[in-house]
């Protein structure tokens, strides 16, 4: 359940941002998820409504938006999708995979009022 | 539970800046935090009233939304990271090697730590940190080791943070040249995410688990440079495939390097010892060169000054 701590970690992140920028409410925040990290989108939603609760930020709503993973073969040199963090090289079939997109976890932006 | 330092807030506020009791415990409970870092006070006064008129405009005009986009681009770990860089600047700027020790629970990283600081006590200097939800009993077995241990609680939380560490540091005053070892919560999923500011995770797993826990945990040995595959004792009693275990492993993180080791009969220990002390080594050439090159430039410097 370290989602908590993300959740956390992004309020920390809006709620910051939204003083500075005096804003009454923050009514969206955009996310950005890779789907190589180690996030669960639906835990995440969950825990920030908890963790928001009775913030600026208590109506917000969460936009995650995918990032899909991608990768590159340490062997052949094949740009290759990926949907874990391991797979096999479609090119010559080597594990020698390295992650090149789909491993962040941002805090985009937030719409205020 | 926040990235800094395992608070949360109202019922979920596990709170804590660390706090250390006479018998070196150091756990969390709720407080107003007294130590430097934003937490969440919400003193803005925010009601829950729709008000069009609130803009910046004082006004508002049909059609035309109040609400603004402002960008923020950052990673949602950026505080836990700042603190973790602070760690590893304190670990860098004194020669110490700190490693950070991950596991599921019960595959035996006390006891591997208690065997290593035996192998490497009368050495080098060690200090440990203890990370359990409760209980001070590891820190305990580390204690009657001889070596200084500081038991961290993370209450309800899942992993150990920077801030927690940096909180450790301060207490532990860990010396010059020595080495550091962390042993994370028993989780093999959440620890991963989260940098202590450590040079290297190490992952152990046992033979009493599965040859695929590294499939099915890929973040943990993805974040690991050194995986120790522990229990190696009990392969002749075991359907255990070590070589699987290590493919399996390999095909998470081809660059992992992979022990086999057992903390109670010692098996493969005197390799891990030896990977620790060229660690060591590193870390104290690492400060030499910075010194010959501050050196280096005050004898340049001081070269301009006479010549001028």
């Amino acid at each position: 359940m370290h989602e908590m701590s993300l959740a956390e970690g992004i309020l920390q992140l809006v709620e910051e941002t939204a003083r500075r920028e005096q804003a009454q409410r923050v009514k969206t925040v955009v996310l950005e998820i890779g789907q190589l990290s180690s996030v669960e989108a639906s835990a995440l939603e969950f825990c920030f409504a908890a963790v928001a609760a009775g913030g600026v930020a208590r109506a917000a709503r969460l936009v995650i938006v995918d990032v899909p993973g991608a990768g590159e073969c340490l062997v052949c040199g094949l740009a290759v999708p990926m949907e874990s963090l391991f797979g096999i090289c479609p090119g010559c079939g080597s594990h020698r995979l390295r992650p090149t997109a789909g491993t962040e976890m941002r805090v985009r932006e937030i719409e205020i009022e | 539970m926040c990235t800094v330092c395992g608070c949360g807030e109202g019922e979920a506020r596990i709170a804590g800046a660390v706090h250390v009791h006479p018998d070196g415990t150091v756990h969390s409970h709720s407080h107003e935090h007294a130590h430097e870092h934003d937490h969440h006070h919400h003193e803005d006064g925010v009601s829950g009233d729709l008000d069009f008129g609130a803009g910046p405009a004082r006004a508002h005009a049909p059609g035309i939304s109040q609400s603004r986009m402002v960008q923020i681009e950052q990673d949602i770990l950026a505080k836990n990271n700042g603190y973790a860089a602070e760690n590893r600047q304190y670990f860098d700027e004194r020669s110490i090697f700190a490693l950070n020790l991950v596991s599921g629970p019960g595959a035996g990283k006390t006891a591997l730590l208690v065997k290593t600081i035996e192998l490497l006590k009368d050495k080098v200097a060690i200090s440990v940190v203890e990370g359990d939800q409760q209980t001070s009993n590891d820190a305990e077995r580390i204690r009657a080791t001889g070596v200084p241990a500081l038991q961290i609680n993370t209450g309800k939380g899942c992993h150990l943070d920077g801030h927690m560490v940096g909180h450790a540091l301060e207490r532990l005053q860990p010396p010059d040249e020595s080495l550091f070892l962390i042993e994370n919560v028993g989780n093999l999923v959440c620890p991963a995410a989260f940098d202590l500011g450590e040079h290297h995770k190490v992952a152990i797993l046992s033979v009493t688990e599965g040859e695929d826990k590294p499939l099915k945990y890929p973040d943990m040995f993805r974040a690991a440079d050194v995986m120790l595959l522990n229990k190696c004792d009990l392969l002749p009693y075991l359907d255990f495939d070590a070589d699987l275990a290590e493919a399996n492993a390999r095909r998470v993180n081809h660059d992992l390097t992979i022990l086999r080791v057992s903390a109670s009969s010692g098996e493969g220990l005197s390799g891990w010892v030896s990977w620790i002390e060229s660690g060591l080594e590193a870390q104290r050439g690492k400060r030499s060169t910075t010194v010959d090159a501050l050196k280096a430039r005050i004898a340049e410097l001081e070269r301009q000054l006479t010549a001028k």
